[in-house]
């Protein structure tokens, strides 16, 4: 079932971004280093899960419209779906680790998602721009907060200064996704429903730099190694997707339609 | 709640405007390292069901309250003292809906 028109494919990569990476932060719920972040990590999974839902209804809506017969549901694509078919980029499966892991993760996602929105605003599909235009608002937050962990934990004990760095070590490589274009987002670019994601690239860079010299922290080397396909965004994933998704599909592959 | 928490961040007092209010009204407190922090707490933790527009957050060291062992010195006097409530003017029915 993988012969989706070009715009659904860049619904799946926007809806699967947002699901994979709410679903990673809602593991924190209940283990968070202090009560308030938490709260705050579990939001942050809540906005991101249902900023997938609305791309999820629209793609459903789009895939019935070509075929009928599939009669797709948001549910049938975040819970029925391989590992192969789902298109978010590697970063967001990548396992929480520490504090500092997580929340570099939430920064280099939220400073890419942040410019990402912005752009699609100018979508000429209307429900991909008003999606983005609601989303923004939440990205925002999710920059912001981030933004400040990243400086205080860089720019804070010994301790959290090394954990940032491990954190660099281990998630910079997966940046590099970000701004290598798709098929299908060059499709969409033609028809001005989608953008060229390189285009952000330079916004990108300067929004890190200015937050890792304030947080004190080295800006990784032009040649420091770095993906150089557009991997997990063409559904060739890393083995940790295969665990969140058996965690998270368990439930509705084992009692198909269950609902509270 | 203890003023500082075990990694050493204070305590801090959060106050949160409605959107139908004219005041912020005291709404709990929290820990947090700095100011920013303490907004953000405030944010995430006071106004997840849109309770707020406006957060104002004060480290608790800098709220001085009365003592309650003084109330009675402090607040009863003024119980029996009718002169000073506005109530012996009579008005023209003219300002009847004042």
């Amino acid at each position: 079932m993988s012969s989706y028109s070009q715009a659904v494919s860049l619904l799946l990569h926007l809806a699967d971004n947002a699901l994979i990476l709410g679903h990673r932060n809602s593991e924190w719920t209940g283990h968070g280093p202090v009560l308030e972040q938490d709260i705050a990590i579990s939001n942050i999974a809540l906005d991101l899960v249902g900023q997938s839902r609305n791309f999820y209804q629209y793609a459903a809506e789009k895939i019935n419209s070509e075929n009928p017969e599939y009669k797709m549901t948001e549910d049938g694509l975040a819970y029925f779906r391989d590992a192969w078919d789902f298109k978010n980029c590697l970063l967001v499966e990548q396992t929480n680790g520490d504090w500092a892991k997580t929340i570099l993760r939430q920064f280099l996602f939220s400073n890419h998602q942040y410019l990402l929105y912005d752009a699609l605003m100018s979508s000429k599909d209307e429900q991909i721009a008003a999606i983005s235009e609601k989303s923004l608002k939440e990205t925002t937050y999710h920059l912001r907060w981030s933004s400040e962990w990243v400086i205080r934990l860089g720019d804070g004990t010994e301790e959290s200064h090394d954990r940032m760095l491990n954190a660099i070590a281990d998630l910079w490589k997966f940046t590099g996704e970000f701004f290598i274009a798709t098929n299908y987002e060059l499709a969409v670019k033609k028809n001005a429903i989608g953008i060229d994601p390189s285009a952000l690239k330079a916004r990108w860079q300067e929004k890190l730099e200015s937050v890792f010299t304030e947080a004190t922290l080295p800006i990784p080397a032009q040649d420091a190694p770095m993906l150089t396909k557009a991997s997990g965004k063409t559904g060739a994933h890393t083995e940790a997707l295969g665990f969140i998704l058996s965690e998270m599909q368990f439930l509705q592959r084992a009692y198909p339609g269950g609902m509270w | 709640m203890s003023a500082q928490n075990q990694s050493g961040w204070p305590l801090w007092e959060v106050f949160i405007r409605s959107k139908q209010g004219l005041d912020h009204k005291h709404a709990g407190s929290l820990h947090a390292a700095d100011a920013a922090m303490a907004i953000e707490n405030a944010r995430d933790v006071y106004t997840r069901r849109m309770e707020g527009v406006s957060i104002w957050v004060v480290e608790s060291k800098y709220i001085h309250a009365s003592i309650a062992e003084e109330s009675s010195s402090l607040y009863d006097p003024a119980n029996d003292k009718v002169y000073r409530h506005p109530t012996f003017y009579e008005l023209p029915d003219e300002l009847k809906n004042m």
